[in-house]
């Protein structure tokens, strides 16, 4: 009984990663209509570039990881409003191929820019022992203090995205050209510039996605399309347009692949695949639809 | 070849162009040569002849589906992977003449993409391309745990075991070659065939479709089983000449990578654009690929760049500057010369 409270504790801080995977995807699904079929490498990319930036200075590993985070952050928002503003906002439109393409093109030469980089090894940032902490929480049960941290982290990011998105200006203009891209210019939008800023913003998600992903386990090249999957299927799962849902979705696929892990190891994403799949038919707008 | 529609009243519809007439008859010449390979030609170019005879039939589907359908899928590496793996079945398992069952299998992969579909048309656009990711991902998963079928690590199609080498190699560049020649002309048939025009319809506007009395949803699921079959088709002759298949080569999404590939920079939504993209994707492949990741790198970017700057691929921009039309697909209307007699053949 216990190891099963203790699996489905696990799948749930898992889920907090997943969902911190999906928030940026969120977002670009909801604000543009955009499938960024490179996502998942740009979460490895990010890992990439926090590996590298945490060795650079020579600090302590137990802040290293802190610093190359924030230095990251800047550079991802500055890469992302760059990367829509010159190349994914031609490609939006009725016709999905073009930005479907596009991305999958990106993802290429992602992944194989990295390999020719950092070759096929799996790498892990170094974080002074904190991927190896753990919190006793009674009872016989523990859990991971930087699992912990990085599903607290979800949480406050779902609730800062959610809230971004109800209550600020910035939120009133992605909810604006969402809704209609031609009346949001007739009010003095500008959409190329809101396009930018919220691809902008999902690029600082995946920056804090990518370093944590990074310090809890190790990554490689070619690790993008599974964590895409995932955070696609988080977001299916949770319904469009809800940051909230969003979280629930992840935390529903990590305790899904959780179970699946324990009851065999050769299966736990295939469950995973299955829960998503058997949403599809049961509620194919996710559990907390907001916009369609 | 060409319909005289309504010949009275001072025009015909005309379906063909003057390059498709010629065309027509080098491909024939074309096709001719082609077969009496096995006749004289080297093992090795057959072999390179039947990989790209898969990737054409493959890209020719999945331009068919994304291209005329709409439906960019970029999981149609399911069906490759179960065509290939239904031969394997077949073959290994019942006894199946493994040539034989190359057909058999494109048809079991069909039959399979029908409660798929129930599935992957739940979601649109972007979020069907990654629906259906997801359920090649599914297959993939469920192979790698069959132990009877290798596992992970696949296995070795042993039905070929007491043919004849020189027998099994013809008998593969025939059906590789008659695959790609008949996945060429059916979906030209296809096009030209009164549910094309309606597919074509389709294309431009769901809506307006439906409202003229097209049955959108079943011309799509139509679109999406044939293209299925295709590669299955593709599948099963791509591992019937590898003679070996694992879940990882034949569910992997490279092959769906490589079909858009092909197909965008040969130029979507014509018939000639992934022929030609197969034939740019050979040699780039044949003189680049020694540069291992940054031979991919240059094929990202080269499809990014195509898909911006040139969205009408290769074909697209030859076709707009020369007028030329091999597979011509629309009706054009010629008006008569009015002194001149109407009287035709």
């Amino acid at each position: 009984m216990l190891g099963w409270i203790d699996t489905i504790l696990q799948g749930v801080l898992l889920g907090g990663l997943y969902a911190l995977f999906a928030m940026g995807q969120s977002l670009m699904f909801g604000v543009m209509r955009l499938t960024n079929t490179a996502h998942g490498d740009f979460i490895i990319l990010a890992a990439f570039g926090a590996f590298s930036l945490s060795l650079a200075f020579g600090l302590p590993p137990a802040a290293a990881p802190w610093l190359a985070m924030g230095l990251l952050l800047p550079i991802a928002f500055g890469a992302g409003y760059g990367l829509q503003r010159v190349l994914l906002n031609h490609t939006l439109g009725r016709d999905p191929l073009p930005s479907l393409v596009v991305t999958f093109g990106l993802a290429i030469v992602i992944q194989n820019l990295l390999q020719e980089t950092y070759s096929a090894d799996p790498r892990s940032i170094e974080s002074g022992g904190l991927n190896t902490a753990s919190v006793a929480l009674g009872g016989g049960l523990a859990v991971g203090t930087l699992p912990l941290l990085i599903f607290l982290v979800a949480v406050g990011m779902a609730i800062g995205m959610q809230m971004l998105f109800d209550r600020t200006p910035i939120g009133r203009a992605f909810r604006a050209v969402s809704d209609d891209k031609d009346a949001a210019e007739l009010m003095g939008l500008d959409h190329r510039h809101v396009y930018a800023l919220a691809t902008g913003i999902a690029f600082l998600l995946v920056a804090v996605a990518g370093t944590l992903h990074g310090m809890k386990t190790t990554v490689s090249p070619a690790d993008g399309p599974a964590l895409l999957l995932y955070a696609f299927e988080a977001v299916i799962i949770g319904g469009m347009g809800s940051f909230y849902g969003t979280l629930a979705g992840g935390i529903i696929l990590g305790v899904t692949q959780a179970v699946g892990f324990r009851f065999d190891p050769g299966w736990g994403i295939w469950f995973g695949h299955i829960v998503f799949l058997m949403m599809l038919v049961v509620r194919p707008s996710g559990l907390f639809p907001k916009t369609r | 070849m060409t319909t005289h529609a309504v010949s009275d009243a001072g025009f015909d519809v005309s379906r063909a162009t003057r390059a498709s007439r010629i065309g027509g008859v080098f491909a024939l010449v074309l096709i001719a040569f082609l077969a009496t390979f096995p006749f004289w030609a080297d093992a090795g170019w057959m072999r390179e002849f039947n990989e790209m005879a898969c990737y054409l039939i493959f890209a020719m589907m999945w331009n068919l589906l994304a291209g005329y359908g709409g439906m960019v899928s970029i999981g149609q590496q399911a069906f490759l992977g179960l065509g290939g793996y239904a031969l394997l079945v077949m073959g290994n398992f019942f006894g199946v003449n493994p040539f034989l069952a190359v057909p058999i299998a494109a048809l079991l992969t069909m039959l399979v993409a029908l409660p798929v579909s129930q599935l992957a048309f739940r979601l649109q656009g972007g979020y069907f391309a990654i629906g259906t990711w997801v359920i090649s991902e599914v297959f993939r998963l469920s192979i790698a745990n069959v132990s009877a079928v290798g596992g992970g690590s696949g296995t070795s199609l042993t039905a070929l075991r007491g043919i004849e080498k020189a027998t099994r190699q013809s008998i593969t560049f025939w059906l590789c070659l008659a695959g790609a020649v008949a996945s060429v002309a059916l979906v030209y048939w296809f096009l030209r065939s009164r549910q094309g025009l309606a597919l074509l319809a389709i294309r431009d506007s769901e809506v307006a479709a439906e409202s003229q009395g097209v049955n959108v949803h079943a011309t799509k699921l139509g679109v999406y089983l044939v293209a299925a079959f295709g590669a299955g088709l593709a599948g099963a002759l791509y591992f019937l000449g590898n003679l070996r298949i694992s879940p990882d080569a034949a569910f992997t999404v490279n092959w769906t990578a490589f079909g858009i590939f092909i197909v965008v920079i040969g130029g979507i939504g014509t018939i000639e654009g992934p022929i030609i993209g197969v034939i740019l994707f050979y040699l780039l492949n044949k003189f680049f690929s020694d540069y291992g990741t940054w031979y991919l790198v240059g094929l990202g970017l080269l499809a990014i760049v195509v898909t911006v700057r040139f969205p009408r691929g290769l074909w697209g921009w030859m076709s707009r500057r020369f007028d030329l039309h091999f597979f011509p697909v629309q009706r054009r209307l010629v008006l008569h010369e009015p002194d001149k007699d109407t009287s035709h053949d």
